[in-house]
């Protein structure tokens, strides 16, 4: 295996998944084929080639600094489960 | 008493540019507005929205990396930094990874026995701001948190120090430097209270001698330059409390509360610290030619350090008072305007760090918005200066002068306040007190020559004021030992 299950775990936790373990059995053995087709790129000679940042070859895409209309207060909320004015309500976080 | 350890001290500082708008979109971002009043698709991070890079907040870093000695990249490119919190709409931060746009800086401070100590700067990148999260204080709300993300996609600059300092002194000297720098350049603000410039300190000791570091803490947003000092103190002592008491240091993040002076620990750093870093896919990267460094660089201002120097050298004022006028850009303004109209810059600089800015911080006015500008207060001197009034009138005029907007001339004249330098007019005053106080008269005569400043005093005063010192002085003694 090229990832280990602590390694899946691991990245579960990152993104805020809880998987069971046959869940984290799938996904240790899907991301297992991925990492190992990934690999065919090892094989290639990089030697002297610039990382690519971006696969279009373009750079400096500036805008000015103007303000332009956004939203308003009404808009912003629209998609919001539970929309206040105060703000977009989520569970308390506090730290 | 010498501590066992050696303090290290590295700053992450995070600059709030004074844009107009959003690092990656139109939207204005204006301080203290009604929550999500200032929101489009791309700080909300809705699908499909595309960032575009704000031109400003890059001729912004190309500025600040300028002015700290930093090596401008010429190619650089935006990276995501991945986490989830809720004021985070996209579920990660456009920042910058590898190739920031600012690198291998410095800054020289004075340390606390005035020498000169060159901190490093690492690194200064380009990145945006996350929203703002208001937690519910009513009983219907106390399990609910608000997400206002008008702050969202805000420009930073982040700034990272080298853990070159050594105690909350130097750490202090270095931000405030920083603080200036930024302030004068314009692209900040420098408001702390409202978050413009905010601070983490990664703070860690060591035995003195150890060339690894500590375990480091990090104090995180703390809004005063006083309680950052408080923090990273009270930060030094409890690790070395854990030390000596034969524990360890926790890497941790730690919340400083200002109201009881300590700290609390945040979250265990060991899993956040995982970001998974990766070049934006929909930013491209950014080349800066060398025509528009140079163009950027002959368009900075005068920085305080090289006006500080020009004071000194220049001017001739003590280091100290150069310090204090070159470290607020409209204060050092209205000081060089006073200078050619009076010819003497120590009597401006006194005048101008004296009663100018005790007004001003007495009525908490901007020295913009002074009543008396530089050639009023160039009038005024001028009047010390050929003797019309003494420097002790003057004042009294100065606050009618701050009060009424009128020039000096006119109230000296209104008033009568013209100083006495006819010496018969002098010599009767001094006659008349002398007469009138004859005992002290006679032990100053036996000897007594403390006596000399009651004499003054009283003549000061027969006159109103008016007398001219010098020469009371002078005939005094004459009279006196006579």
């Amino acid at each position: 295996m090229k990832i280990s299950r602590a390694e899946v775990e691991h990245v579960s936790r990152l993104a805020r998944l809880t998987l069971t373990d046959r869940e984290l059995d799938a996904m240790q053995d899907e991301m297992d084929k991925f990492l190992g087709y990934v690999e065919q790129l090892n094989q290639l000679d990089t030697e002297g080639i610039v990382p690519t940042a971006h696969v279009v070859p373009m750079e400096n895409a500036f805008r000015k600094d103007e303000v332009q209309p956004g939203f308003t207060r009404e808009q912003a909320l629209a998609n919001a489960p539970e929309p206040d004015p105060a703000g977009f309500r989520v569970p308390r976080v506090i730290e | 008493m010498a501590s066992k350890y050696e303090t290290v001290i590295g700053l992450e500082v995070h600059v709030q540019l004074t844009t107009d708008t959003k690092i990656f979109c139109g939207c204005s971002k204006v301080f203290g507005q009604e929550p999500n009043t200032q929101t489009c698709p791309v700080c909300l991070g809705l699908p499909g929205a595309l960032p575009v890079l704000n031109e400003k907040v890059v001729e912004f870093a190309i500025k600040t990396g300028l002015a700290t000695n930093c090596a401008i990249a010429p190619r650089s490119i935006f990276a995501r930094k991945n986490y989830f919190y809720p004021d985070l709409p996209k579920g990660y931060q456009i920042s910058q990874f590898e190739l920031p746009i600012c690198e291998h800086g410095w800054l020289d401070i004075l340390t606390e026995n005035e020498a000169e100590k060159r901190i490093g700067i690492t690194r200064i990148h380009m990145e945006e701001d996350a929203g703002k999260l208001v937690h519910g204080e009513t009983q219907e709300s106390s399990r609910t948190s608000f997400v206002d993300l008008n702050r969202a996609c805000t420009p930073l600059l982040e700034s990272v120090s080298e853990p070159d300092m050594r105690s909350a002194d130097e750490a202090i000297a270095y931000l405030k430097k920083l603080h200036q720098i930024v302030v004068y350049l314009g692209v900040c603000d420098g408001n702390l209270e409202e978050g413009s410039f905010r601070c983490d300190a990664n703070v860690s000791i060591r035995p003195w001698g150890q060339k690894e570091l500590g375990t480091r803490a990090e104090l995180k947003n703390i809004n005063s330059f006083r309680f950052i000092k408080q923090a990273i103190e009270y930060e030094i002592e409890r690790q070395a409390d854990l030390l000596d008491s034969g524990s360890q240091v926790v890497q941790e993040t730690r919340l400083f509360d200002s109201q009881t002076g300590t700290s609390r620990s945040m979250r265990s750093k060991e899993e956040a610290h995982d970001y998974r870093y990766f070049p934006d896919p929909d930013l491209v990267p950014l080349v800066i030619d060398k025509a528009w460094i140079a163009e950027i660089r002959e368009g900075l201002p005068e920085l305080p350090e090289a006006k500080r120097l020009r004071f000194e050298s220049e001017m001739g004022l003590s280091a100290y008072d150069a310090e204090i006028l070159a470290a607020d850009q409209a204060l050092a303004a209205f000081f060089e305007a006073c200078v050619p109209l009076t010819g003497d810059a120590k009597l401006c600089a006194n005048w101008v760090m004296g009663e100018i800015s005790r007004q001003l911080n007495e009525g908490n006015i901007a020295i913009t918005d002074a009543p008396v500008s530089p050639t009023r207060l160039a009038g005024l001197l001028n009047r010390i200066k050929d003797n019309t009034i003494s420097g002790k009138i003057a004042k009294n005029v100065f606050e009618k002068m701050w009060q009424s907007g009128q020039e000096a001339d006119a109230i000296i004249e209104a008033e009568g306040l013209k100083q006495v330098t006819d010496s018969s007019a002098i010599e009767a005053l001094i006659e008349e007190v002398i007469a009138a106080n004859p005992g002290q008269a006679a032990e100053y005569r036996a000897g007594k020559e403390k006596l000399m400043g009651f004499f003054v005093g009283q003549v000061m005063k027969a006159s109103k004021g008016k007398a001219n010192p010098g020469m009371v002085n002078q005939i005094l003694k004459d009279k006196l030992s006579g």
